[in-house]
């Protein structure tokens, strides 16, 4: 046994991004889910979506896209974080399908608030799609915003749901289906081995051994 | 399931029945089997191995496949006894043959001889029932020795100065340092500390039937998939199963331990998978269930002779509990260090193991260490710089960047007793198999706060040397969540004011042994599982020669 804050951080830190659905027993779904995400992303014609219709995919994958947006290197649209999130709705999340059945006209709605001439969140620019969002986002990122907004009950919490969905599905295990082609492990400098040797990092690999750093240390 | 097992009937009348297969009940099933005794061993979780292991954060962290069941064994919190406890997850602990050792970072850190006559030294502290062990260093000196070889520990003996009296060097060399640990002993050697190579559980070198550890990344709640993780399940259940008298019966939940009117225990009560009830006979039982379980399945066990709960004349059993205390800063680094290879600890120093209380304002010590405890979807929610965005472009940035240059520098001290914390039967919640659930209290003792933000600043002071770029952590509150589960049932000579004598027996009963977590008298500096390990191989030797000298029995 160890750590006991440390354990405690580590369990509440996978615990903190998942919602309680997640902790509850669909391993199997939400692996199904990851393999369904990746073969889907890999297709050459696209794989149909199972609760999402085509042109609510579009708007979900634009917005993983904004909370892990493509650049020089791939983002959440890449990783085919909309198909993990369009199976897990139908297994692993089912209870979080009325968040998103819900968030998605609150999410039009305000894109018709703030871009009047506008008709849904995929036609913004990526720059206005961040307004839009950063109007959603709870965590008080330019939430000076919302003060001239209408209240959308609810749109916090799907957007809340969005983000956790697709940092989950961009950084779980490629090797149990996860993130297509482990593009989200790329991206964070994660090699996809199961075992390592030393030198592991840049600082070991001069480090003179335990007898002579003791050497080194007693001559200063 | 390997070789050999025995199949016992519950009607048999086994030697021992031990309760739990953990850090205790491991080893003291290896010893006592190996002493020729016949034993059955009743672990409430499921029998997995090596194959069953799997680096898949869902399953494991979330869906608790090594670990006890919220769902299934609700908890509830409350800080002092004269307040309600409201439901909430309040430990955790590992539910699986092996226990918890399958999944602990495996940090072996011995006491040192303070930690056995600290009430002594320091005298009495305000608010704890702090007490000396009625054991030394000394007496359990052999048998930390003993962990360290017959369960495997990777080490460098003469390393640390602060260190106790060792009779025999580490049977194999440390593991390598990693960059994490090269920046902890530099910094700390610049601040005029004394880093050295952590002492591990997890083997440097192959042992039979055990490879060495192959740095995957995954200690820190997971199973080990090669047997290098000095668990009891890799070293000493095994053991155990090929003496042919030992039988591993998982997927058992003792609820009862049975008094007959002679005063003496006749088995243990137990739940089999279908929930169907059996009793197990024994000659003696030997509980090992954890600092939790322990006392409950004593209180569960309360009947005529025993109102207050089974070997409870002392009002003792579940209260004194401790934790450890904690804290911890991550820094980022210029360069990546890919702390997430490899094994979790590397460097350790003890320097600030025995405060001054009188110069610090305080009672207490501890030890840092540097570690690095994220899988990537855990780092993303919770290994950040706290002005992170939490989304888009900057966030992806950081990301990137940090995942491969993060460490920590962690702190670990001591937990005062303190007779109000403790492990009780919550009177109205309830568990799966409608049994009293474990009600916690807990507000930890004024001291141990201002140790842990003590101790916080030196871990901001090594990052600082280190030359992190950034650093952040938080500072002490109040724990409201234990993993390490000690001191609920105490070992004393007097029957009064302690639960259970050296030889581990029950004051009260002849033929019922505790020894876990439970039977910490002080909490040592954070690094409880070595001490638990040396208790049960010392508890082995103590009940066998009672038990070869007819006093069990008697």
């Amino acid at each position: 046994m160890n750590e006991s804050v440390s354990r405690r951080r580590f369990l509440s830190r996978g615990a903190a991004g998942l919602s309680a659905v997640w902790a509850s027993a669909h391993w199997p779904a939400l692996l199904a889910a990851a393999t369904h995400a990746r073969h889907a992303a890999q297709a050459a014609t696209p794989a149909k979506f199972e609760f999402f219709t085509p042109e609510e995919a579009r708007e979900i994958d634009d917005i993983t896209s904004r909370i892990i947006p493509s650049d020089d290197t791939p983002g959440a649209h890449e990783a085919g974080v909309v198909y993990f999130i369009d199976r897990g709705l139908t297994t692993f999340a089912v209870t979080d399908q009325k968040t998103y059945r819900q968030g998605l006209p609150e999410l039009q709605a305000r894109v018709a608030e703030m871009f009047p001439r506008v008709s849904k969140f995929s036609a913004l620019t990526p720059d206005q799609q961040d307004q839009v969002l950063h109007s959603f986002d709870d965590s008080g990122q330019q939430g000076q915003r919302q003060g001239r907004l209408r209240s959308r009950p609810g749109a916090g919490s799907f957007f809340e749901t969005v983000r956790q969905h697709t940092v989950m599905g961009f950084l779980i295990d490629p090797d149990f289906g996860g993130n297509h082609d482990g593009v989200g492990w790329k991206v964070i400098g994660r090699e996809r081995e199961h075992m390592f040797q030393a030198p592991f990092g840049y600082y070991d690999k001069s480090y003179p051994g335990w007898e002579s750093a003791v050497k080194e240390a007693e001559k200063k | 399931m390997t070789v050999d097992q025995p199949k016992y009937k519950t009607s048999d009348e086994v030697d021992f029945v031990v309760i739990g297969s953990g850090a205790a009940g491991g080893i003291l099933a290896k010893e006592l089997s190996t002493n020729g005794f016949r034993v059955v061993v009743l672990e409430q979780g499921p029998y997995l191995t090596e194959a069953d292991f799997t680096h898949n954060e869902v399953k494991v962290l979330n869906e608790n496949l090594l670990t006890n069941h919220p769902q299934l064994q609700p908890t509830s919190f409350r800080k002092t006894p004269d307040e309600k406890a409201k439901p909430q997850r309040a430990l955790v602990y590992g539910r699986c043959v092996g226990g918890t050792s399958v999944h602990f970072t495996a940090n072996l850190w011995r006491f040192h001889e303070i930690d056995f006559m600290e009430r002594s030294k320091v005298g009495a502290v305000p608010g704890a029932t702090l007490a000396d062990w009625p054991i030394t260093y000394a007496d359990l000196e052999p048998y930390y020795t003993k962990v360290e070889w017959d369960m495997g520990v990777s080490g460098l003996g003469d390393a640390s100065p602060f260190d106790p009296p060792r009779s025999k060097p580490y049977p194999m060399p440390p593991l390598p340092v990693k960059s994490s640990g090269v920046l902890f002993e530099r910094a700390a050697r610049k601040l005029g500390w004394h880093p050295f190579p952590a002492p591990m559980g997890i083997l440097s070198q192959p042992r039979p039937g055990r490879s060495a550890c192959v740095q995957c990344g995954y200690c820190l709640g997971f199973g080990c998939e090669v047997g290098a993780k000095s668990s009891s399940l890799a070293a000493a259940i095994r053991v155990a199963e090929h003496t042919g008298r030992c039988e591993i019966r998982p997927n058992s939940y003792v609820h009862k331990i049975e008094l007959a009117a002679s005063g003496r225990v006749v088995g243990a009560v137990y739940f089999d998978d279908k929930r169907n009830t059996h009793l197990q006979k024994a000659k003696a039982v030997v509980v090992c269930a954890n600092g939790a379980e322990t006392p409950r399945l004593l209180l569960l066990s309360a009947n005529k002779q025993f109102p207050d709960g089974l070997a409870n004349s002392s009002g003792l059993v579940g209260k004194n509990l401790m934790f450890n205390t904690y804290g911890s800063v991550t820094g980022v680094y210029d360069q990546p260090l890919n702390d997430y290879k490899g094994y979790c600890v590397s460097r350790v120093l003890h320097d600030f193991y025995e405060l001054d209380h009188e110069k610090v304002g305080f009672y207490g010590g501890g030890g840092l260490d540097a570690r690095y405890t994220f899988t990537p979807v855990s780092f993303a929610f919770g290994g950040m710089p706290p002005d992170t965005p939490r989304w888009g472009k900057d966030f992806k940035a950081a990301l990137a960047r940090n995942f491969s240059r993060t460490m920590e520098v962690a702190a670990h001290g001591t937990s005062l007793p303190v007779e109000n914390n403790s492990f009780s039967l919550d009177p109205e919640l309830k568990d799966a198999w409608g049994l009293p659930a474990l009600r916690m209290t807990y507000k930890d003792h004024p001291d141990d706060l201002k140790l842990t933000n003590w101790l916080f600043e030196r871990a901001h002071e090594v990052h600082e040397a280190a030359g992190a770029v950034k650093k952040w952590g938080y500072p002490a509150q109040e724990q409201q969540f234990g993993v390490h589960l000690l001191g609920t049932c105490r070992m004393g000579n007097d029957a009064k004011t302690s639960v259970i004598n050296t030889d581990h027996r029950t004051h009260d009963v002849k033929n019922l042994f505790l020894c876990d977590g439970s039977s910490l008298v002080t909490s040592g500096r954070g690094q409880p599982t070595m001490t638990i390990m040396a208790l049960a191989f010392r508890a082995a030797d103590c009940i066998t020669t009672l038990a070869k000298r007819g006093e069990i029995n008697a």
